[in-house]
Parts: structure tokens; C-alpha cells; sequence
């Protein structure tokens, strides 16, 4: 009963994060491309004169889509036209339930793994939902009933299965590295340490391997400079040119949910997933107090320094001549509030003996932080990747993955494969 | 539990298809399909067999089923050019039925039904057993295997492409 009721808690904690992280990104995107493009950026919409930096946007985004008509052209076929929405983003949700998050919380005698599902597919069960991934897109440019949103719907089609080759191709040189598919044995392998100081994250030991994900996973995405299926300068908006309100919201839920797995795998696989560097789980366990004292005095500091420059943000007082000119007041109210939070919580845990689970609840809150400072950072690189790109051309994206990834990808196994052999001879 | 599980997923690859062969236009075959596919990959997983239940997905549901809706989407065949079945529904659906139970009836008497709990080897089905295989008991049919699909896609490649 207990762990049906931790499997459900895991299950809705990695659903909310991935659905939380959409706002997230679209706020990452708008001023992104704001500073990118050396513009301001959403700096409007406001909630009692609260900004948050564009943020708020979001809430005004989603009161407009749901207040649109969801609008079913006459000439489309219907059902396919209205379940196409819904496939994409419930297909690349379900991949989340092998991401892990944090090592293993253990204590007396209980072991949880933090992931959904530790199946014995691991990576390979990603790889399969994420290629259903394309139906949605297929569907909802055939259903759609014109030519350019076929065209959108079949250009997708071949890009995903042109690309998926190398996707899976290019981390069998992780699988033959770390031994194994299962994504929380890889991460645990990471933590290991390379010639004595480099951590043995993926980067370091498959370099090549890297890129090829890296660009093999931008093209699953649908994202610059792979986007041709929406290719506006070319097809109108491609598969999603007849969908209105929610149901081209979803759309656009999908693909950033999309970005968060392929961000989650580019730091799981490559970057050491939920390993601190150069702190591996027993050490973090052992070490705990120590830990949490850093994380609540950073807290403490940040929430400072954020209070004290959002005091300094004030002196356009006047400016706009309402709420918002309290803007600054507010946050740093807030910010004080947090700095207080962290100082008490400093205060109260000063030289006291922590329990055994306590322990190992700091360890894996601070694998979790490290987790999702990586998540964030390849999510934020693959916004400043769109706005510093071209698109590609359609027959430069098939060369590109047929003629260079692939044989790239087999040159990288090959050279694994000969590098272990000759370490293992070597050894023995 | 698994018993309702199983039964809803039976349910769903039965109608799949059912429904794919009866459908006159070819996607919705195909995405019957696909339903149908994807619920036998629920049963392998049901059966402990992930790595099964993973390739299932990946191979058949994620890649050929792509590659034969892109062909139907290519072809984009008007109603006009959609024959009628040769059978009829009434009498198409007496055959299958009649089929059915010939089939069952044939099993319950020659040879008795299975026993509905069959215990299974927890590691059967999964990667390492299934790489073993693979790469070790049956090397030779593997490589000659694969040697043959690279022989069929050069064969391709040369009846496709006018010059080369």
C-alpha cells in the first residue's frame, strides 16, 4: 500500500515538474529573444502590479488561448483533427517516467528510487515513446485537409525517422562505457572520477557521442534550426495552420515538454544527471549537516542580495503612475521574507543531530537542485540555439543526417569499442 | 488488477484488428493498426518482457508504422479510387466469428487450453538474455540476417536511383 502511494507521489511530482517547466520555458524564450535581439521584452501584463519580468505573460497568454474559439474548419476530418492535439504532449509525458531525479533515498530500511519506473529498458524506452511521438504531428497535418499542412505533417514524418537513427546510434557508446541502459545505473557510473580529478561524466569519455545527441535531438524536437515542418517562410505555419485556442496550445505543449525530456536526457546521459561533482551519494549522506548548512547560508545570502536590489529597482518610482511602481517594494518584501525563512531554518537546525532520514533527504534535495540547475541550463541552450541559427534547408537536413550523423554515429561505436578492448588488455 | 489490465489490452489489439481490416481508407487501417500494435507491446510488457514490450514500440509502432502512413499520406488516394470489399460486412463478420470459434474449439480439443498462470524466468526477456542470444548462440544467422537487409537496401538504393 505504502509503495502504491509512493509511486503515485513519484508519478504526479514528475508530471507536475515537466508541465511546470512549459511556463518556465516560454518565459525563457520571450526574453531570451528579447536579449538575444537586444530588446526588452514582455514587460506588460501584471498581477497587482507584480511583473515578475515578463512571467506574469504567461497567465495572460493562457486566459487568451482558453478564451478562443477552438474553431474546426468544415473541410477537415474531424476526429483525427481534434485527438491530433492531445497525442504529442501525452506521448512525450509518459517518457518521464524513467528520468531520474536523485540517487536512491535510503534509510532504516527503506530503499526508493527516484524515478517513476525503474524499468529494465532504461534509455531505450525514451527512445520508443519518443518515436510515437510524431503521430501527432503526421495526424494533424493530414487531417488538416490542405497542402501545406501535408506537407508540414510528411516533411515531419521523414525528419523524425531520418534523425532518430543517430539519436539511438549515438549513446550505444555511453551504453558500452557506463554497461548498462538503465539511466540510474549510467548516472551512478558518472561518479566515478577520470584520471583522478575530472569527473566521468559523458562529455569527457564520449565527446562525439555528444554532439550527435545533441544535434540528433534538436531535430526530434522539431526545433531551430530543424523546425522545417512549421517552416513559415515556406508552408504558412505547417501541421498546426488550422488549429485555434487550446488545441494549438497543446501543440506547443508538446514541444516544450519535448525540450525539457531532451534537455533532462542531455543532462542525464552526458552531464551527470542528479551527480554533484566531485560529491558522490555517500559522501553527500556522510557530509549532510555540512550541506544543508551551505544550502540554507546560500539561501540566506541570495534572498539578501535579491531583497536589497530589488529595493535599488524602486528608484523609477513615479514612472508609471500605478501599482507597478510598487513593484520593486513588493518583491523585496518577499525576498526578506525568504532571507528570514532561511536565516530561522539556519538558526533553529544550528548543532543539532539530524535523523537518518533527514540525512538523506538533504543529500537527495541537493542531487535534485543539481538535477534541475543542469535541466534548466540545456533548456536555456536550446532557446539560445533558435535565436542564433538560420533553419536549415529540407534537402541540407537529409544530407546532414544521412550522409554525416549516421556514419559519424557507427565511426564513434566502432572507436568505443577498440578503446575499451585495448583498456581492458591493458589492465590485465 | 492485471487481470482487468490484460483484458481492456486483449480488448483493444482485437478490435485494432478488426477495425484494420474492415476500413476502407487505408490511414484508418493503418492507425488501427497501430492501436493494435501498441496494445500487443502492453501485453509483452504484462509478461515481464520490457525489452520486448521497448522494441515492439520502437521498431513496429514508432518506425515502419511511420514509413507505411508517410507512403499512404504520399499517395493521398481520392474515394473514388477505393474498391469495395469483396466481402460483405454481415457476411465477412459470420466468417471471422465462425473462424473464431472453429479455432478455439479446435485448440480445446487437440491439444487443451494453456494454463493461465505459466511461471517465467523473472530475467526472460530482457536485454542481457536476449544480447546472449543474439550475439553469442546465434552469431551466424544474426550477421547473415543483417548482411541480407544491407543487401536489400543497396538493391533498393539501385532500382530507385537512375544514375548513381
Amino acid at each position: 500500500m505504502e509503495l502504491h502511494l509512493i509511486g503515485l507521489g513519484k508519478a504526479v511530482f514528475i508530471w507536475g515538474l515537466s508541465l511546470t517547466m512549459i511556463p518556465v520555458l516560454i518565459w525563457f524564450e520571450r526574453k531570451g529573444s528579447a536579449f538575444i535581439q537586444d530588446r526588452v521584452g514582455p514587460n506588460r501584463a501584471a498581477v497587482l502590479g507584480v511583473r515578475l519580468g515578463g512571467f506574469i505573460h504567461n497567465i495572460a497568454d493562457v486566459v487568451k488561448l482558453v478564451m478562443k474559439e477552438m474553431l474546426v474548419p468544415s473541410h477537415v476530418n474531424r476526429w483525427y483533427f481534434v485527438i491530433a492535439p492531445f497525442l504529442g504532449i501525452t506521448v512525450v509525458l509518459f517518457a518521464f517516467s524513467v528520468i531520474p531525479w536523485a540517487d536512491n533515498l535510503r534509510f532504516s530500511d527503506w530503499n526508493i528510487p527516484m524515478q517513476v519506473s525503474t524499468l529494465n529498458g532504461g534509455v531505450l524506452f525514451i527512445l520508443a515513446i519518443t518515436s510515437l511521438n510524431v503521430y501527432g504531428i503526421v495526424l494533424a497535418g493530414w487531417s488538416s485537409n490542405n497542402k501545406y499542412s501535408l506537407l508540414g505533417g510528411l516533411r515531419s514524418a521523414a525528419q523524425m525517422v531520418s534523425y532518430e537513427i543517430p539519436l539511438g546510434l549515438s549513446i550505444v557508446g555511453i551504453f558500452m562505457v557506463y554497461g548498462s541502459v538503465q539511466l540510474n545505473e549510467i548516472v551512478r557510473g558518472q561518479g566515478e572520477l577520470l584520471f583522478g580529478f575530472l569527473p566521468r561524466w559523458g562529455i569527457f569519455v564520449q565527446p562525439l557521442g555528444l554532439i550527435l545527441f545533441m544535434v540528433a535531438a534538436f531535430a526530434e524536437t522539431n526545433r531551430n534550426p530543424f523546425d522545417v515542418p512549421e517552416g513559415e517562410s515556406e508552408i504558412v505555419a505547417g501541421y498546426h495552420t488550422e488549429y485555434s485556442g487550446v488545441r494549438f496550445a497543446l501543440f506547443y505543449m508538446g514541444e516544450y515538454v519535448a525540450i525539457v525530456l531532451a534537455s533532462a536526457m542531455i543532462a542525464t546521459l552526458f552531464f551527470g544527471g542528479w551527480q554533484v561533482p566531485y560529491f558522490p551519494t555517500e559522501k553527500l549522506v556522510a557530509h549532510a549537516p555540512v550541506v544543508l548548512k551551505i544550502l540554507l547560508g546560500a539561501g540566506t545570502v541570495v534572498s539578501l542580495v535579491a531583497g536589497l536590489l530589488c529595493l535599488g529597482y524602486d528608484k523609477r518610482l513615479g514612472h508609471w503612475g500605478d501599482l507597478r511602481d510598487q513593484e520593486g517594494k513588493i518583491l523585496a518584501v518577499v525576498a526578506f521574507v525568504a532571507c528570514a525563512a532561511h536565516l530561522a531554518g539556519l538558526v533553529f537546525l544550528w548543532g543539532k543531530e539530524l535523523p537518518a532520514w533527514g540525512l538523506a533527504t538533504v543529500a537527495t534535495a541537493a542531487q535534485f537542485g543539481a538535477f534541475i540547475g543542469k535541466l534548466l541550463f540545456f533548456c536555456w541552450f536550446f532557446i539560445w540555439v533558435r535565436w542564433s541559427l538560420p533553419r536549415f534547408r529540407y534537402d541540407q537536413l537529409m544530407r546532414l543526417g544521412w550522409k554525416s550523423l549516421i556514419p559519424l554515429a557507427f565511426a564513434n561505436i566502432f572507436f568505443t569499442g577498440v578503446v575499451l578492448v585495448l583498456i581492458d588488455r591493458f589492465r590485465s | 488488477m492485471e487481470l482487468i489490465v490484460f483484458y481492456i489490452l486483449a480488448a483493444l489489439a482485437v478490435t485494432g484488428a478488426v477495425v484494420m481490416v474492415t476500413r476502407r481508407n487505408p490511414l484508418n487501417g493503418a492507425f488501427a493498426l497501430i492501436l493494435s500494435l501498441v496494445s500487443v507491446a502492453g501485453l509483452f510488457a504484462m509478461l515481464h518482457a520490457e525489452f520486448l514490450f521497448i522494441l515492439q514500440i520502437l521498431l513496429y509502432a514508432g518506425a515502419i508504422m511511420v514509413l507505411i502512413i508517410f507512403t499512404i499520406m504520399l499517395l493521398n488516394l481520392s474515394k473514388e479510387e477505393l474498391r469495395e470489399p469483396p466481402v460483405g460486412r454481415i457476411r465477412g463478420l459470420i466468417i471471422l466469428v465462425a473462424s473464431l470459434v472453429g479455432l478455439l474449439g479446435f485448440i480445446r480439443v487437440f491439444r487443451g487450453l494453456p494454463a493461465l498462470q505459466a511461471e517465467v524466468d523473472p530475467a526472460f526477456g530482457n536485454i542481457e538474455p536476449v544480447g546472449e542470444l543474439m550475439l553469442g548462440n546465434y552469431l551466424y544467422p544474426f550477421e547473415i540476417i543483417s548482411v541480407l537487409l544491407l543487401v536489400a537496401v543497396v538493391g533498393v538504393v539501385l532500382l530507385a536511383k537512375k544514375v548513381i
